[in-house]
């Protein structure tokens, strides 16, 4: 997917000057317009707008009350906690991978390139199932980590597992074309000149796919926390314990329970138009360093 | 860019790609061959007993069938919403730009409970729907909104960049020989287009496919009517039907995997049109 992941931070300098033979009669326009801002309307905007107005339903108490309640807390904590472990080290194998496959040519690289995006396209629910069929009671290792009293399902290492499996691809796949597009003479001359590998990848690539790293790790970032149907898998559903927030919000909804199911729901909504606005400044960035580049 | 010069000057490539390796075994290539080994130890009958039960066919069905209309339906959409943000300026267009990347961002269980509470018999837009006979919640037409929601970014997204680096010369010599509007669009600017918006399709249909979160609120989850198959393998899983639940996961599997490597061709075809960006 490398080719069209990476069409954001390309420069698109021209907005189209339409002539007279390029342009759309008034009410074609104006209907396409319209239709574009209905569907919009429709599917982005109302379920956004929806979210807010049932959290707010019966009032600011009960939407703080619903934020601050244990069970609440201890899911709140529980995500910050899978997606602080799940993200680096997707991040670190993101930069690996990309280092390997955008500045060196081997065999089986298009392969590798493919196996990595794989994640993307498996149902977080068999992704969940994958590591049950691991690590579950009548799993391969389940017997085994059961007599050395390990805990891997229904805990933290397995929602950890589950999320690093649906985030996987996020950060390689942003920074390999971008890698690949920078090529490698700034590196081979920084080496020849003597600094070392970590120097040379510290001071000459780091800064170069510094706003393509930011990018993949806030997407990572939001998906870790929004994950569902994977971590539904391995969770166990144990209330305070193994709930994450969309968890929580799951088995408050299920109770009825509406307004705090949407005030949960209002803290990850709120996290997505953060992961939006940071997401769009990041595209400005990248873009801005990309015309300075560019001009040199 | 001499491959063979450049291996010898850069280091890192035996630390980093057997990091790579080793990572996308233990938390990708392990885990999912595990699926097809225990699928494959239980024997063919039990296999395809489990396969094909009425109850798992009507799920295909359903989840086949409702995530290709809702590809299908994005992919109209979101060719007319990339076009407007290419060609068109108007008030908002920005901040409309950036929210349509919102299904990515918003976890899939808000989405699932807000669209449930808008089209809820006593919902904003279904308390009005319900009178014309309508009903969108807990019945397969909800799931389809469900589905065009969260795949909705990615015909836009694969396109609209195609549509930015459109030569708007080549339309002005369709118009200036005798085309007309509608002529230049089929004949000029959508063969370009087409590999994208194929893409995007074919994105859309496999992340509906596998979607789990957003459905299950609205679904309303019945037996041979509204029950998706993710769904169907978490209840054999809760049943301790593991064999169950393996090889309609196994099924799952096979038909990501040959999605992804239509998916890559299409791309392929895609960067080769538009010149390898």
């Amino acid at each position: 997917m490398a080719a069209l992941v990476a069409s954001h931070w390309t420069v698109h300098s021209r907005r189209f000057e339409t002539s007279a033979a390029t342009r759309e009669p008034t009410w074609v326009r104006g209907m396409l317009i319209t239709i574009a801002l209905a569907f919009f309307a429709l599917f982005l905007l109302l379920p956004l707008v929806t979210v807010f107005a049932e959290a707010l339903r019966k009032g600011w108490g009960v939407y703080f009350a619903a934020l601050v309640e244990p069970d609440a807390r201890s899911a709140i904590f529980l995500t910050l906690l899978v997606t602080a472990i799940a993200v680096p080290l997707n991040l670190v194998f993101g930069v690996a991978a990309a280092w390997a496959i955008a500045k060196f040519d081997f065999r089986g690289k298009q392969l590798l390139t493919t196996l990595i995006d794989l994640p993307f396209s498996v149902s977080p629910v068999v992704a969940g199932l994958t590591f049950v069929l691991l690590f579950g009671a009548q799993g391969w290792f389940g017997p085994w980590l059961a007599d050395h009293g390990v805990r891997i399902m229904f805990a933290v290492p397995a929602l950890v597992l589950a999320t690093v499996f649906v985030t996987f691809p996020f950060v390689a796949r942003e920074l390999i074309p971008l890698m690949e597009a920078q090529g490698q003479e700034e590196e081979e001359a920084a080496i020849v000149l003597g600094a070392s590998g970590w120097k040379t990848f510290w001071y000459v690539t780091l800064p170069n796919i510094k706003w393509g790293l930011i990018y993949g790790v806030i997407l990572c970032n939001a998906r870790a926390m929004g994950e569902f149907g994977a971590v539904s898998v391995v969770s166990g559903h144990i209330r305070g314990r193994t709930n994450t927030m969309p968890l929580h919000v799951e088995i408050l909804y299920n109770e009825y329970n509406f307004a705090a199911a949407f005030a949960i729901a209002s803290l990850l909504a709120l996290l997505a138009l953060l992961t939006l606005v940071i997401k769009s400044w990041v595209e400005w960035q990248g873009r801005q360093q990309m015309n300075a580049g560019r001009e040199l | 860019m001499g491959a063979r010069t450049m291996r010898r000057v850069l280091p890192g490539f035996p630390l980093a790609l057997g990091y790579t390796l080793v990572y996308l075994s233990l938390i990708v290539l392990i885990p999912l061959s595990a699926v097809f080994l225990k699928a494959a130890t239980q024997g063919w009958e039990s296999f395809w007993a489990a396969i094909s039960t009425p109850r798992v066919v009507a799920s295909y069905q359903l989840t086949y069938g409702v995530s290709l209309l809702a590809a299908a339906i994005n992919a109209v959409f979101g060719l007319i919403f990339a076009w407007v943000l290419v060609r068109y300026d108007f008030p908002g267009r920005r901040i409309v730009d950036a929210l349509v990347d919102l299904p990515f961002a918003l976890p899939t269980a808000v989405a699932g409970i807000a669209l449930t509470a808008i089209y809820a018999g006593n919902g904003w837009l279904g308390q009005w729907l319900q009178p014309l006979g309508i009903k969108v919640a807990f019945t397969p037409l909800g799931i389809l909104v469900a589905l065009i929601f969260i795949s909705l970014p990615f015909v836009v997204r694969t396109v609209q960049p195609v549509l930015e680096d459109l030569e708007t010369e080549l339309e002005e010599v369709a118009a200036s020989l005798g085309a007309d509007r509608w002529q230049t669009f089929y004949r000029v600017v959508l063969p370009p287009v087409l590999p994208a918006l194929l893409t995007g399709f074919a994105l859309a249909f496999a992340r509906a496919v596998g979607e789990y979160g957003s459905v299950i609120f609205i679904a309303g989850n019945v037996p041979m009517v509204s029950e998706i198959t993710p769904l169907l393998i978490i209840t054999k899983l809760e049943q301790f039907d593991y064999p169950g639940a393996t090889a309609i996961a196994a099924v799952m599997l096979v038909t990501s995997f040959i999605l992804l490597f239509l998916i890559n061709g299409l791309q392929a075809w895609v960067s080769r049109r538009h010149g390898g960006v």
